[in-house]
């Protein structure tokens, strides 16, 4: 039996660098793990093609047997949360999938997009010197379709009302970050929380005493407690199927492959070829979200391709793991418990002996 | 004018909402999902997905655990300055700091494990030892201090084994000093933003205020005569209390805004004016019976507020996505400024 740590391999002496952040290119292996342990697996959630029809929050649901919500977190009630169409409202104890649901308007004080000029002056650039006609240009209009303001006919997601105002609706299908470095599991005094052999975080219910330290050492706000169990929550990447060889349920669900699941290291070349994709159609707010490894997490084993800032989507800009501080913060503790014993003594020998 | 494309984000903004957030929340607008309140006053520029919180908001509940912060922290300052006053002979101090250190240490397990979800299983904390997890760390704080403590309490009462009661009150004097400070590093290691800016000020804090409450008690279950000791280490806690508290107030830029708003605010204002009276009463009739008395719980009021204005505080943070954003934009933004510095530099 190898000894699986739920400590950061910071403090496990499997880490020559002594991290508690930055990249970490064998997670399994910091955690424990012999080698010929299986890849890290993840999820790319490619909000750009997310429909929003919430099969993911469904399936999720119905396999892990989670109960029903509100839209704050209160279990078995029904309510509206009366902001859009997303009545999950957030993720928690009892929503591991989540699919954020935003109507945006922009103005665009320009007459209506025509096929004729690629390149219309929507830049500020008068018309486009491009000539139109021959079938060069004709195969090039046709290759850019998919160009910004084309995108904003065609990309189901953007619609144009009047020629002054475009409405577009981002949805994105939120859920665990599956973190290189999760403060969950850092912070986790029972090792309830623990690495699997996948990569992922999982909670064991079996463990968990729920003293919620890990719910906000989350820099996502993820985990949560249901407060009638007194655990903790959160998505597990269905560990359950991830063994048995299967899919996760939200990602078998999802019918446009917003939600792919897949090696880890694969599904960031994907989505790096994604996003370039997207940024030479002239779709320039496309960014991506937690695959970058030198974050405040190290990477996210559950990453996002975002159409706006992450913040829009309720998620933090520039997350970090709270246990990055922590040896500074030892040190402080240590430091203060030192001052504590030097007062304390210098008021008992400052002080005259009673009588 | 075309009002996007070239712009940041494209120039969208939410349909039904101002392009980034400016509204400040109006008292008890701390609710989860509150929105659409008025403006107060102008505040800095942010977005949010419908005002909703960030990070999760603690679930610890108060009193629970701003009462632990305070037993503990009483329990073991009041440890170690019995111990001391052990050894050099001031046997009523000794019995006081024993007393408190034990009660203090007894109580706070008790507000430890009913603050749990599943309080039967308190003992899974001993399963595992993970200097990554303050609250690890500190159960292996806590078990040892609040065994001695305990025990060295116990055996005051019952006056038994008299060697047996120092050598506990030595052994839970050496956990005391952890037990008081290893509380800042459990509300600083979070995602929350106003404890997590302070984290190496918040154990100096939580140091101080244990310095004052357990002086303050001593002082008042002890002689006068014999109780010089503890008016020393109150006075002194306080000052190291008032000193920290006004560093994490006002140094660490929006952050530090929750310390000073609704019902944080008013127990940390509450909180000084105590701190401040016992001190100075300590100072000017420490030495009268009714003078310790009074000024002792003048501190232990103080100490004690000062643990539930933090955590409140801290509550007010997480539960406003402003606090969670700002500061990572106000990161990201330095982080580009530097970048750019250095590429200039290198060109
Ligand atoms: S997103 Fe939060 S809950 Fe998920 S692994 Fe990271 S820290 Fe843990
Ligand atoms: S609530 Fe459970 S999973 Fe979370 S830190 Fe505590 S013991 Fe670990």
């Amino acid at each position: 039996m190898t000894s699986i740590s739920s400590a950061s391999p910071a403090f496990t002496g499997k880490d020559p660098n002594n991290r508690l952040f930055g990249p970490l290119p064998d997670v399994q292996g910091d955690a424990g793990y012999e080698a010929g342990h299986p890849e890290r697996v993840g999820f790319f959630t490619d909000t750009s093609v997310c429909i929003g029809c919430k099969a993911c929050e469904v399936a999720c649901k119905e396999w892990n047997t989670l109960p029903m919500d509100d839209s704050h977190g209160t279990r078995d009630t029904m309510g509206l949360s009366g902001m859009s169409y997303d009545n999950t409202g957030q993720l928690g104890a009892n929503s591991w999938r989540h699919v954020a649901f935003i109507e945006q308007v922009r103005t665009v004080d320009l007459p209506m997009p025509t096929f004729g000029r690629p390149g219309d002056d929507r830049q500020g650039s008068g018309p486009s010197p491009a000539v139109s006609g021959d079938a060069g240009s004709q195969a090039h209009m046709q290759a850019s379709v998919l160009n910004a303001e084309a995108l904003s006919e065609f990309d189901p997601q953007t619609g144009q009302s009047g020629t002054d105002k475009q409405v577009r609706w981002l949805m994105s299908s939120d859920v665990c970050k599956h973190c290189t470095h999760a403060g969950c599991l850092d912070v986790c005094p029972t090792g309830a929380l623990f690495r699997t052999e996948f990569g992922t975080v999982v909670v064991q219910g079996d463990i968990c005493n729920g003293c919620g330290y890990c719910v906000p050492a989350c820099p996502y706000g993820v985990i949560d407690r249901r407060e009638d169990d007194g655990r903790v929550f959160k998505c597990t990447m269905c560990y359950d199927r991830l063994t048995d060889g299967l899919m996760p349920a939200c990602a078998t669900a999802c019918p446009t492959q917003s939600i792919q699941f897949g090696d880890l290291d694969e599904l960031q070349a994907r989505a790096d070829a994604r996003l370039a994709t997207l940024q030479s159609q002239g779709v320039e707010t496309a960014r991506l979200y937690g695959r970058d490894e030198d974050d405040g997490v190290g990477g996210n084993g559950a990453f996002f391709l975002l159409l706006d800032e992450p913040e829009v989507y309720g998620l933090p800009p520039d997350p970090i793991v709270t246990t990055r501080d922590l040896p500074a913060m030892w040190k402080a503790a240590g430091k203060a418990a030192l001052m504590i014993v030097g007062v304390a003594a210098s008021a008992v020998l400052g002080s005259r002996r009673p009588r | 004018m075309t009002e996007g494309i070239a712009t940041r984000g494209g120039g969208w903004r939410r349909a039904d909402g101002p392009p980034a957030e400016t509204r400040k929340k109006k008292r008890r607008g701390g609710r989860r999902g509150g929105r659409g309140e008025v403006a107060m006053v102008d505040d800095v520029e942010f977005t949010s997905y419908y005002g909703r919180p960030i990070i999760k908001p603690p679930v610890w509940k108060t009193p629970d655990v701003p009462l632990y912060l305070f037993l503990g922290g009483a329990a073991g300052s009041s440890s170690i300055l019995g111990a001391l006053a052990d050894v050099t002979g001031r046997p009523a101090l000794a019995r006081a700091s024993r007393l408190t250190a034990g009660g203090g240490a007894v109580l706070s397990v008790v507000y430890l494990i009913h603050d749990l979800g599943r309080p039967a299983r308190f003992l899974h904390m001993l399963r595992v030892f993970k200097p990554t997890s303050p609250l690890s760390v500190g159960t292996y704080i806590l078990s040892p201090f609040g065994a001695a403590a305990g025990g060295a309490a116990a055996l005051e009462l019952l006056g038994w084994f008299p060697g047996l009661k120092r050598f506990a009150g030595l052994v839970s004097a050496v956990f005391g000093g952890p037990l008081a400070t290893y509380t800042g590093v459990l509300l600083a290691n979070t995602a929350v933003p106003s404890w997590h800016a302070p984290h190496t000020e918040l154990p100096y804090l939580f140091g101080g205020s244990a310095m004052a409450a357990g002086g303050g008690i001593t002082m008042a279950f002890t002689p006068v005569e014999e109780a010089g000791p503890s008016r020393k280490m109150a006075v002194a806690g306080a000052a190291i209390e008032l000193v920290v508290m006004h560093r994490v107030e006002n140094g660490h830029g929006i952050v530090s805004e929750p310390y000073h708003e609704d019902r944080a605010g008013l127990l940390l204002r509450l909180a000084k004016a105590c701190t401040v009276a016992g001190a100075a009463l300590t100072v000017v009739s420490g030495r009268h019976r009714a003078g310790a008395v009074a000024s002792g719980v003048l501190l232990a009021a103080g100490s004690a507020l000062t643990r539930f204005g933090v955590f409140d505080a801290g509550m007010a943070s997480a539960r406003d996505p402003k606090y969670t954003v700002v500061p990572q934009r106000e990161r990201m933004a330095a982080r580009a400024a530097e970048q750019a510095h250095a590429s200039s530099l290198t060109q």
